[in-house]
């Protein structure tokens, strides 16, 4: 068919592109998480394990971890609860107004992610939108303070981001149901909520696990919603890997947290792939 | 479904055995009677069902009775709204006026999924994640029968169609004809009054086709279930059915028997879309039709005329007496005409002759000579068949929107 310089050339911009800002990168990461920081703050190339003993014998990094994938757990639940019902409305009911609402999910993910961070701490501040508004109708007397700088307004926050990404797979599998089936399901006697369960959600479930995934990964992963609106109560885990990179210039072990992470998301990502799999039919 | 073991071999013989199963025909569980003719109450009554898409109008003013145990066939081109006209009566389309009507029900504005109608898609439209049982079992699992019924049921109904074999398979795991079959038996076993079936067979190759009509036909005898089926085939059609009902452009354009609708077409329309006929243009004068050179007896009034005349109704007058005017208002009417192609059909070739008088028509003879196109040849045909029809001109109004589309 092609030439084999042809297929060389056509592929070596990706592999270089992989190599140079992916493999490289994971590469160095992998070294320094063996490696450790002397007193006077260089790094030292001798290997060890010793970051990893500390990751596990210090409660502050794997209790951070386990509130990370709650808060992770919490983001994914809620952006599926609302993800889910938004496409399968706008799969089945919409209509001809079908693309114009797709437009309007998607618009929130043109907006730069900080400016949507940075509205909800307006929202929610203890001058803010909200607190003022249950002020005036008289349901609170003083300013609610959990509202801000929780894990409730990281959760809040980050289900508000990811809703969209949750949306679009689960929204995807929807299309690609061919609609003779849900007709097949009527005919054959299904209401239509019979048919939903039936039918209809089962396979959807790809699009679900996908879309959760999306969630689960992108949340666990977040640092900016933690600072901003997260409190000393609602630090995550890459909040800690930012401070260790930055201000405490512990490399290694912020690489070692990293790898972890990785390695963690890196198996999610594998069953919820092979569930995925197992899922679809067409 | 019916559990005469004699059917059901039948189906497995095929053809000849068809007919022997309409002449043992059994009763049902139910006690109705399987009739293949139609009989006086009808099951289904069409009234003057029409559909509009905005301002596309896909069906105007359709009015049909369809008697139990028939099968009758929605024939009609693409665009027809054939396929609009049997989503109406599945439920899955809303008609714009008209009212349907079943065993003195009203059809028509129930959803589907309270309608003892089922159909079979022409996508077959098999449920993926479900095994060929679990598809065949779907209608009796909602319908909440004993598990031990569903059981029984389905594998009776498997056995039916020869796919118990099948029965754990996944639907993308067996072959299209298969699928079909598996459509055909998820569909039958929740003995319907009605089976709707959409192009069931267009989707399979020509051989795999023609056996599935058999089948198809035998089951229908064997079950004693009413069928409409709908179709662009009209070979098709006519193997099958009890009744055709021509669709053209919203509109019937005939209801009657294959062999009625084939022999006594009712207009220019159905005469042409059910096999080839010449169509003649005469002029009509005191009980005589004359078309070019040609002119035959007629009993209709003066004026201008359409007459079908089927090709296999024009023969080669083997020997040549001279063409005398005396001829003109005979029975049998011989004219003179140069070959000008001759195409090959396996039984039969279609020759296109050209008559002196320029007229140009199509005739059907048994494949044997090849003609020589120098000498002109002597044709002759009976008046009887000359077949008055309505004239509907071929071209439709407006454009066909493809009803698969919608």
């Amino acid at each position: 068919m092609f030439s084999r310089a042809y297929r060389t050339a056509v592929a070596a911009p990706p592999l270089a592109w992989v190599a140079i800002f992916l493999l490289i990168p994971y590469l160095l990461m992998f070294c320094y998480s063996f490696w450790s920081v002397s007193q006077s703050g260089t790094i030292v190339h001798s290997w060890n394990l010793d970051n990893y003993h500390e990751l596990l014998t210090k409660p502050v990094y794997w209790q951070t971890l386990l509130r990370s994938m709650w808060i992770a757990v919490r983001v994914t639940f809620f952006s599926t609860l609302l993800g889910y019902p938004l496409a399968y409305f706008l799969s089945f009911h919409a209509g001809n107004r079908k693309d114009l609402y797709y437009q309007l999910v998607i618009i929130p993910l043109w907006v730069s992610y900080l400016v949507r961070a940075y509205a909800w701490k307006t929202i929610l501040g203890t001058d803010g939108v909200l607190n003022t508004l249950l002020q005036y109708v008289h349901l609170t007397s003083h300013p609610l303070d959990f509202l801000l700088y929780s894990p409730f307004a990281v959760v809040l926050t980050l289900t508000h981001i990811y809703t969209p990404f949750t949306f679009l797979p689960i929204y995807a599998s929807l299309e690609h149901i061919p609609r003779n089936l849900v007709e097949a399901s009527h005919d054959l006697g299904a209401t239509p909520a019979q048919t939903f369960w039936r039918v209809i959600f089962p396979l959807s479930i790809p699009g679900v696990l996908a879309g959760a995934t999306f969630a689960f990964v992108l949340s666990l992963g977040d640092f900016l919603a933690p600072l901003l609106l997260g409190g000393p109560s609602g630090i995550m885990i890459s909040n800690i890997v930012v401070s260790l990179f930055g201000a405490a210039y512990n490399w290694p072990l912020g690489a070692a947290i990293s790898l972890c992470m990785l390695a963690l998301v890196l198996a999610l990502i594998f069953f919820s792939d092979r569930l995925e799999k197992k899922w679809s039919f067409q | 479904m019916g559990q005469s073991g004699v059917a059901a071999a039948a189906l497995a013989r095929g053809m000849q055995a068809a007919h022997k199963t309409t002449a043992m025909a059994t009763t049902m569980e139910s006690g109705v009677p399987n009739t293949t003719k139609p009989s006086a109450a009808p099951l289904l009554s069409i009234r003057s069902v029409a559909k509009h898409f905005g301002k596309n109008v896909v069906l105007r003013d359709i009015s049909l009775e369809i008697a139990e145990g028939e099968f009758l066939t929605i024939l009609g081109e693409s665009g027809s709204g054939k396929t609009t006209l049997l989503r109406i009566l599945a439920g899955f389309e809303q008609s714009t006026s008209g009212e349907v009507w079943m065993q003195g029900e009203r059809l028509d504005t129930r959803p589907p999924y309270r309608r003892r109608v089922n159909t079979v898609f022409q996508h077959y439209a098999l449920f993926p994640h479900m095994t060929v049982e679990q598809n065949v079992g779907y209608g009796l699992a909602i319908a909440k029968r004993p598990a031990a019924e569903i059981e029984s049921r389905v594998s009776e109904a498997l056995a039916k169609v020869k796919m118990s074999a099948y029965a754990k398979s996944k639907p993308s795991k067996i072959s299209g004809g298969q699928q079909q079959r598996i459509a055909l038996a998820r569909a039958l076993v929740n003995r319907p009054r009605l089976l709707l079936l959409d192009e069931p067979l267009s989707a399979l190759d020509a051989n795999l086709r023609r056996q599935m009509q058999v089948e198809l036909k035998a089951l229908q005898r064997e079950v004693g279930i009413t069928f409409i089926f709908v179709t662009h085939d009209q070979e098709e059609a006519m193997v099958m059915s009890d009744r055709i009902a021509l669709l053209r452009s919203g509109e019937l354009e005939q209801v009657a028997t294959p062999r009625e609708i084939y022999t006594r077409p009712a207009t220019s329309y159905a005469a042409q879309f059910i096999g080839h006929t010449n169509l003649l243009q005469a002029d009509v004068r005191q009980g005589t039709a004359m078309c070019d050179r040609l002119a035959w007896p007629t009993s209709l009034p003066d004026g201008s005329a359409l007459f079908s005349l089927r090709p296999e109704c024009i023969r080669i007058a083997r020997i040549a007496p001279p063409v005398i005017d005396s001829a003109r208002t005979s029975s049998h009417i011989r004219f003179r005409a140069k070959l000008r192609d001759q195409a090959f059909h396996g039984a039969s070739d279609l020759l296109r002759v050209e008559s002196d008088g320029g007229l140009v028509l199509t005739i059907r003879t048994a494949s044997r000579d090849l003609y020589s196109s120098e000498a002109p040849l002597e044709f002759e045909f009976s008046a009887v068949d000359a077949i008055p029809v309505r004239a509907t001109s071929l071209t439709s109004g407006s454009p066909p929107k493809s009803e698969d589309a919608v």
